[in-house]
């Protein structure tokens, strides 16, 4: 007979197949149909899992042989190099990179979940919320490259120049139909009895929403952001349109001016990846790396924030 | 996930009390913000659009339908047509977001019903330590390492991804691909041989792209299914995929419907990537082998020498994305809509 | 979690208030940022021109991105940049569209080159009827009469032809399109003269660096790549055949004496489709940076002229190194005569 049903998961203690077992005396035969559609459902999916790490192994493997070569305390001091110059760096970049991630968050967190909030509990029902949920979809489905143009009319044209503010806004375009639908995603998924329990207690609708609901949703829109926030870094399009690059530290003369083109590792990847020197090449393999380990940092230090909450 | 604690009770006294003049206040102004940013998107899309169409109106002035249906791209004598480019889309996008759905979901399912954790416990158990303080989170910690894993493929670049596709997996696949063609190439999907850049090395790289979306939504919709009623079918005498089948996949299939369009979207605007995989020639066949090109490689391969006569004809292909875009949420919204007409009241 | 929530989200606007504070406090008396957008061909020489400068003068930072010429040419209209960069020059109705005016200053070549992927034939001649008929395709297998008998002493295999072209719109293209039209009049009907011509044959691949990849992985190939991209990641380089009939290796002496060749317009704005000349390469081209002719910031007007005399000087010693053709002493003359032309208030 199987033991103790534990609260999480059912299965949990269950015997694996192969061990010397009297297929007769069971409850549970693989002879039987039901069993084995099961057996061979379960295989299959754990099959596929194994699938889909392999093109994860492989690329993360081609970055660290590539990128690791070149990674050492001296790629986040230094300056980009030129042409046959050796060593240098792409310190200026990954700063450029948090900031105008930053800044995008910064504009369509906000935007976004006040968004999900009037979708999934002020006006689900509405007209207004049909439209804008398809205007959301049909955001999240925009090439990178009309976001890019997009902000270029709308920011630099009007500014006069390219900037950091042009390139966190046009990294917040995209990042926030994620944002949006994952969050109202989220949001509707919490036990509609947690709502009622809350208004039953004489809530205003504002309290339901950040003592109650926020909160309980919390994971489904950190995942959101998390998926927003690790497709804008890797963006680059919108940036040669916005932000362009320098290559140059942040602060220019003595003061840090967010007016003015700013490096970032998308740009600094397209451009050395494209040179012919080996050099140049090498750091832009390590600046990818060094993206991607951001981004996972940035994703841990998240899921840190969500399970203090949870406690 | 409703744990008492300090926070919550301060939370429930506060609830409980009449709302003072700054909840009053406060709950009237964040209904106005919550409305202000949902008209606030809906004018950002209308005010791209509008952008996008007054920049395309010289082309869509001059060429008219000519442009969707025709299939020769020639800026010396100034025809261009984009069929082989919408063909391409379509085609590159459908085929990933099926490739990456089944693997998504697959990495869904098993993370959502624990395989990994109670193949560790059992290895534990095995070992004796499974009730261990140090060991006994293996388990767990190894399942919140793989979820993280699995993320991190949405964090890698774009044109990371690009380079990983032609100094890897065109490699990989040339020699099946070939050998496909070869004694297979009756059969349309396989008419012609692999050149290098194609349509399979591009459909490949994109479900892998888009595959993450889809597995971490999916993952938070199965796991928002209340424990009982995957408790209810067990009593019943389910067997696990049986309950899976029948009851966790239809209730959360709003969120993983909600999960394929978001990838579906972000499929269909992939640019870097594609730009470098695709092949970027105007040919529209069946042939998973043969070069295409796609409407958003298009814009990123010419939009940077493109002239003021040339940027009004990409504005126009960039419409007809807009086009295909809002024509396949639709089409979602509908499937949605009909589905899930007798979902209500399940929570 | 609120508290946290809130501090969290006051610390960001702290550091954001910060920032911006910071970026309204005075700056350095004399400190100059200048910013450029353009092609992608001679980036690399910009750059390494405007990071020795900044060696030199650490008040002047002057930032170069390669965005296209196309690109370049729309900033410098729309006057978001201080000064662009083209392959192509500039049209005159493109110029009409910049009101001030807009000066173009050549400030150095290049030279494209035919790369070739054909194991055992280290030298390879090429004449004007076979690379033109290949890039048309005409001319489908390296045994073809055309180039068999240029190649007297070399055992070209029976194999086909594999072009390699670019994907994306680009200045290179422009140029090797603009040579193919003036030496053969089948091309210039069709494809004709384009950053993106239609090509009749030919797989895609995207940049230079696209078109390397393809030439390594692919045997039996050509394509058309910048010298410099060729000679840094040692391809094997085709000998073409020039106007007046003679196999030219490509290497420096060759392009300029392509370069001395053509003389210098008053416009400066010279093309060398097809150049005259015994030792002259074929495909060169000169690459120019767009300029306003008026800047209201008399810093800026200072640094500006600064960093472009120092490109027309101490710059052309680098040029050769990275693949560049330096330019010759007339031209030189001519276009810091031009500078003068760049006025200030």
């Amino acid at each position: 007979m199987s033991e103790t049903v534990t609260h999480e998961s059912p299965d949990r203690v269950t015997q694996p197949p192969g061990d010397v077992i009297d297929l007769g005396k069971l409850e549970k035969s693989l002879r039987r149909p039901r069993t084995a559609f099961n057996f061979v459902m379960s295989g299959l999916t754990s099959l596929m899992t194994i699938m889909a790490l392999v093109p994860l192994f492989s690329v993360v493997l081609m970055l660290l042989v590539r990128g690791g070569k070149r990674l050492s305390l001296s790629v986040f001091s230094e300056l980009p190099p030129t042409a046959f110059e050796q060593g240098g760096g792409f310190g200026n970049a990954v700063v450029g990179t948090l900031v105008m991630v930053g800044l995008a968050a910064l504009i369509s967190v906000p935007f976004g979940v006040l968004g999900a909030v009037f979708l999934a509990e002020v006006g689900p029902k509405t007209r207004l919320a049909k439209v804008v949920r398809m205007c959301a979809k049909v955001l999240s489905g925009f090439p990178s490259i009309l976001a890019g143009v997009f902000a270029y009319g709308a920011v630099v044209l009007i500014t006069g120049g390219f900037s950091a503010v042009a390139g966190g806004i046009a990294l917040s375009i995209l990042m926030l139909p994620t944002i949006m639908l994952t969050a109202e995603e989220a949001i509707s998924m919490v036990p509609s009895k947690m709502r009622e329990a809350a208004v039953g207690m004489g809530a205003t609708q504002a309290q339901t929403v950040w003592m109650v609901l926020l909160p309980t949703a919390f994971p489904g829109l950190l995942t959101g952001v998390m998926l927003a926030v690790a497709r804008a870094a890797g963006e680059t399009a919108p940036l040669l349109f916005t932000a362009l690059f320098s290559n140059y530290w942040l602060t220019s003369g003595g003061r840090i001016d967010f007016m003015q083109p700013m490096a970032s590792l998308a740009v600094l990847i397209y451009n050395f990846s494209a040179m012919p020197f080996d050099n140049q090449v090498e750091l832009a393999w390590a600046a990818a790396l060094v993206l991607v380990l951001l981004v996972l940092m940035v994703n841990l230090i998240g899921q840190s924030l969500s399970r203090k909450t949870m406690e | 996930m409703s744990a008492v604690s300090e926070s919550n009770v301060g939370t429930a006294a506060s609830i409980a009390r009449a709302p003072t003049f700054i909840e009053k206040y406060g709950n009237i102004v964040f209904r106005w913000a919550t409305y202000l940013f949902a008209w606030l998107t809906v004018f950002l899309v209308l005010y791209i659009v509008y952008t996008i169409t007054k920049q395309a109106l010289p082309a869509i002035s001059k060429h008219g339908w000519g442009f969707i249906t025709g299939t020769t791209w020639d800026p010396n004598t100034r025809v261009y047509g984009v069929l082989p480019e919408i063909w391409g889309t379509m085609y590159s996008s459908l085929l990933a977001l099926f490739i990456g759905s089944l693997f998504g979901l697959a990495v869904a399912i098993f993370l959502s019903e624990h395989y990994l954790a109670a193949f560790v416990f059992s290895l534990l158990k095995a070992v004796g330590l499974q009730f261990h303080p140090v060991w006994g989170k293996l388990p767990d910690q190894l399942e919140r390492l793989f979820k993280n894993l699995i993320e991190l493929l949405a964090a890698i670049p774009s044109v990371v991804y690009g380079l990983w596709g032609i100094f890897f997996i065109i490699p990989l696949i040339r020699p099946f691909c070939l050998a496909w063609h070869a004694k297979l190439g009756w059969i349309p999907i396989f008419g012609t041989t692999l050149s290098g850049p194609g349509m399979l090395p591009a459909a490949i790289v994109l479900s892998i792209m888009i595959m993450p979306t889809i597995s971490a939504i999916s993952l938070n919709a199965l796991l928002a299914v209340p424990p009982k009623l995957r408790e209810a079918a067990y009593g019943l005498g389910a067997t696990r995929w049986e309950s899976i089948l029948a009851i966790l996949l239809p209730t959360a299939s709003k969120g993983i419907f909600g999960a394929i369009i978001l990838a579906f979207g972000r499929a269909l605007g992939e640019t870097m990537a594609l730009a470098m995989l695709v092949g970027n020639s105007n040919v529209i066949s069946w042939s998973l082998f043969s070069p295409a090109n796609t409407l958003a490689a298009l814009l990123a391969n010419n939009f940077a020498e493109a002239g003021p006569r040339e940027i009004g004809v990409l504005m126009f292909a960039a419409l007809i994305l807009l086009g295909i875009t809002v024509l396949v949420n639709m089409a979602g919204a509908f499937v949605l809509h009909r589905a899930s007409v007798g979902q209500e009241g399940v929570r | 979690m609120i508290i946290k929530k809130m501090l969290c989200f006051s610390l960001i606007s702290l550091v954001l208030g910060f920032g911006l504070f910071c970026s309204t406090a005075d700056a350095a008396e004399d400190f100059v940022k200048l910013i450029g957008a353009g092609a992608s061909f001679p980036a690399p020489l910009y750059n390494k021109w405007f990071k020795d400068y900044h060696g030199l003068h650490p008040n002047v930072q002057v930032d170069y991105q390669s965005v296209g010429s196309g690109s370049g040419i729309k900033n410098c209209i729309n006057k978001t940049v201080d000064f662009a960069a083209s392959d192509a020059g500039m049209k005159p109705e493109e110029r009409a569209q910049c009101d001030g005016g807009v000066q173009l200053l050549p400030m150095t070549a290049g030279a494209i080159v035919l790369s070739y992927n054909l194991g055992g034939v280290p030298e390879l001649k090429l004449p004007r009827e076979a690379y033109a008929g290949i890039f048309l395709g005409k001319v489908t297998k390296w045994n073809d009469p055309l180039i068999a008998k240029a190649n007297p002493e070399v055992k070209l295999p029976d194999s086909a032809i594999n072009v390699v072209v670019r994907a994306d719109s680009s200045g290179t293209t422009f140029v090797f399109s603009q040579h193919l039209a003036a030496i053969s009049p089948e091309f210039a009907r069709s494809p004709g003269v384009n950053t993106m011509p239609n090509w009749a044959v030919g797989t895609r691949s995207k940049g230079n660096e696209g078109i390397t990849a393809s030439l390594r992985t692919t045997p039996g190939s050509i394509g058309y790549v910048e010298y410099g991209y060729a000679k840094a990641q040692r391809l094997a380089i085709a000998a073409l055949e020039n106007k007046a009939g003679k196999f030219v290796k490509a290497s420096m002496p060759s392009f300029q004496a392509s370069l001395a060749a053509v003389e210098m317009p008053e416009d400066l704005m010279a093309w060398l489709p097809d150049p005259p000349g015994d030792d002259s390469y074929p495909i060169v081209t000169y690459t120019w940076l767009l300029c306003y002719k008026r800047y209201d910031d008399a810093n800026k007007l200072k640094a500006l002229k600064g960093v472009i005399e120092y490109g027309l000087t101490e710059g052309q010693k680098s040029s050769e190194q990275l693949g560049y053709i330096p330019l010759p002493a007339p031209v030189v003359a001519k276009v810091k005569d031009a500078l003068n032309n760049i006025q200030g208030k």
